[in-house]
């Protein structure tokens, strides 16, 4: 490939990733201010991009007035964090969620309401009522993607974005993408920065070794985490991993929250219920995977027992939105709901804040530890943030950053590191042959899976390390014959960094928490007084993956010792089992 | 280390007598997330160009004329 030519351009609000929170990032600062210039920069497209691609079938954490008050609902996301919150972050985020739900129901999202008009809230979690269905949820992006027309807001896809850029005062400076289709450099100097990247979801291999057949939508690879790191942001309990339950092979929702309030529960192979409740967290997954390792596995999605219009509805919604290939993948196994359970399975590990904890630290405004850069979504910090959280902090960033670009002026790029960073882009291009992207994406989540799984032991977490360093000294073979594959090298690189940080980040903490996240065999027991804190990741000064503590600040909604044990009763006493 | 190629059997199928991609239709190329869809000029269709499908389906559904199907890939099949 001879060199591609480099653009510049500039903004003051850039948002990276046009998935979810991205795009109501971009909305929220127009909005707030419609003279900025505001771009939204998308690896794939908006129109389809991210992980609700093909919509949502629900509302995970919707806070609405009558079900649930923010304080209920901060009280149990604390709960099933085992204490490890930002309570203000998460504060934030359920005072907003009924203006955005309000908002996105303005815009023409469908929520289910009753007859009177109400939203029709159903109970998942252990405690409160939080569920809001969308049977036709299948339109959200469109429904963004309108808006983003209508705000006139500047949309660049297929624009791959590979290292943030800084001023010299340390202040965010924009950002360099690469064009999946050209290889063409894009400098975008902006005066702050959104980061929207999802979940860092290709970081296990799946059970099937399909390195595509990922929970998360398989572009969401951890850029975003590898790119704050690179810039020195500071990230949060990555030890913390996502590690959802699915349809086994498919690797998707099966999906109990859909079919929980129909009356559809999670069972082991003798058809009887092992968990009080389905909704997921460390404890859920410490529970599951133990029935999946007794005698009593596989486990399944029993629904056999519901009445057929009953089933006829969930296969409406399951079949029809957010993954709806998975009625085909039943259909190709004769796997009608009314007659078997689905085999379930859990996922390889992610670092994935929508469904669990981790990622770049993120406070109650969106801020990360680097001025002018935000992080929302499946990316940032707060705990089970789910869609509607990336929507809600996506309009809190948008807004925040909105008000800091007009106090501060365009940081001037580093010429030299503009230099660095675009000879390490186009490496693999130079090379006619060496190692493939494939190959070295395989062997890297290959061996996430062999060391770094759960149960966490720390000789198998160093061998890691070792095999890791050894990958990073290859990736000065990676070859790339096309700018596909130079986006496929570039996204291994992301990888491998992620695949570091989930290794140091585990061995750091040296106690067991959130139930089967952080599982560390050599260290069975929660140490409260030690570890009631955040860990914090970031690059030191010399280029090195440093740790540290920071104390969780006091809590603005007060939470009993006797409370915070709740969920740690998930599983069913043997008797009630056979029940 | 030289190359040696790959095979794999690809997940999503496009009926190239339905497809219209020589008028001029691009419409699954663009949405795909992971960009695996390409259009064949000399054929005059789109097809798959890289065993990395999440079999999301975009594809299929934003189609004009119906011709993509998405199948489950094989090894999770
Ligand atoms: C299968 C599935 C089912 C779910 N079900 C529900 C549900 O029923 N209810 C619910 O509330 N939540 C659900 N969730 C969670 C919810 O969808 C997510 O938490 C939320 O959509 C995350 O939004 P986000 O903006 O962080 O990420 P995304 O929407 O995934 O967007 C990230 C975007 O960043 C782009 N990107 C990545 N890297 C780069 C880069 N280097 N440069 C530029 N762009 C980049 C990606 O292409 C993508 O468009 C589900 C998630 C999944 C995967
Ligand atoms: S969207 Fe359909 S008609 Fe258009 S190029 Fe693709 S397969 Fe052909
Ligand atoms: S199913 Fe999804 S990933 Fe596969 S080709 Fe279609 S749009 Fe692309």
């Amino acid at each position: 490939m001879s060199d591609p030519e480099t653009q510049t351009i500039e903004a003051d609000v850039l948002v990276i990733g046009g998935g979810t929170g991205g795009p109501m990032a971009a909305i929220r600062a127009k909005e707030a201010n419609p003279n900025l210039r505001v771009v939204l920069l998308e690896k794939a497209n908006v129109k389809r991009s991210g992980a609700i691609s093909m919509g949502m079938d629900g509302l995970n954490n919707a806070v609405i007035p009558g079900y649930a008050t923010p304080e209920q609902y901060v009280k149990e996301i604390t709960i099933a964090n085992d204490g490890i919150v930002h309570q203000k972050a998460l504060l934030a985020y359920a005072n907003g969620s009924y203006d955005m739900i309000r908002y996105l129901d303005k815009l023409d999202v469908r929520f289910e309401k009753d007859g009177a008009g109400d939203y029709a809230v159903r109970k998942v979690h252990h405690m409160g009522t939080y569920v809001l269905p969308m049977p036709e949820g299948h339109h959200v992006k469109k429904v963004l993607y309108r808006q983003l027309r209508r705000l006139r807001i500047g949309v660049i896809n297929r624009y791959m974005a590979t290292r943030l850029l800084r001023g010299a005062d340390g202040r965010i400076g924009g950002a360099i993408g690469v064009n999946t289709r050209t290889s063409e450099f894009l400098v975008i100097r902006a005066r702050t920065v959104v980061l929207a990247c999802g979940a860092a979801g290709r970081l296990g291999l799946p059970a099937s070794g399909y390195l595509f057949g990922t929970y998360e939508n398989a572009a969401n690879c951890g850029d975003g985490h590898a790119m704050a790191y690179h810039a020195g942001a500071a990230l949060a309990n990555l030890e913390c991993y996502q590690i959802n339950p699915l349809i086994k092979d498919y690797n998707g929702p099966s999906c109990a929250y859909v079919t929980g309030p129909f009356g559809g529960y999670t069972a082991n192979n003798k058809g009887n219920r092992f968990i009080e409740c389905d909704y997921w967290s460390g404890q859920m997954m410490l529970e599951f995977w133990r029935e999946l390792e007794s005698g009593n596995g596989p486990v399944f999605l029993n629904m056999r027992h519901l009445a057929p219009e009953t089933i006829g509805e969930i296969e409406t919604i399951l079949h029809s939105n957010e993954r709806p290939s998975r009625g085909r993948f039943h259909a190709r196994r004769g796997t009608d709901y009314r007659h078997r359970m689905v085999e379930m399975h859990i996922s390889e590990i992610g670092f994935c804040a929508g469904h669990s904890a981790s990622g770049v630290w993120a406070d109650e405004r969106a801020q990360t530890t680097v001025p002018g850069l935000y992080a929302v979504g499946d990316m940032a910090s707060v705990p089970h943030n789910y869609m509607l959280g990336a929507f809600v902090n996506g309009a809190i960033a948008g807004q925040e950053a909105a008000r800091f670009c007009a106090e501060v002026d365009l940081p001037m790029p580093d010429a030299e590191m503009l230099a660095a960073e675009q000879a390490r882009v186009l490496a693999p291009t130079r090379r006619a042959d060496g190692l493939t992207p494939f190959e070295v994406e395989y062997k890297t989540r290959r061996l996430v899976n062999d060391y770094l799984a759960p149960p966490k032991i720390t000789a198998k977490m160093r061998i890691a390390q070792e095999r890791f360093a050894e990958i990073r000294e290859d990736l000065d073979s990676l070859v790339a014959r096309d700018p596909h594959e130079l986006m496929r090298a570039l996204e291994v690189q992301s990888i491998l960094d992620c695949a570091d940080m989930a290794a140091a980040a585990s061995l750091y903490r040296t106690e067991s928490r959130w139930g089967f996240y952080h599982f560390r065999v050599d260290y069975p027991e929660t140490d409260n007084d030690d570890w009631f804190c955040h860990s914090l990741l970031c690059k030191d000064a010399e280029g090195r993956m440093a740790h540290r503590k920071r104390a969780v600040d006091s809590y603005v909604v007060p939470v009993d010792a006797t409370e915070m044990t709740a969920y740690q009763k998930l599983r069913i006493a043997p008797a009630q089992e056979a029940a | 280390m030289p190359l040696a190629a790959h095979d794999a059997s690809v997940p999503v199928v496009v009926d190239e007598a339905k497809c219209i991609a020589a008028k001029g239709c691009t419409v699954c190329v663009d949405v795909c997330p992971l960009d695996v869809l390409a259009i064949d000029l000399v054929r005059g269709s789109a097809f798959m160009k890289y065993d990395e499908c999440w079999y999301c389906m975009p594809c299929e559904v934003d189609c004009p004329t119906g011709a993509v199907k998405v199948n489950i890939p094989y090894l999770l099949r």
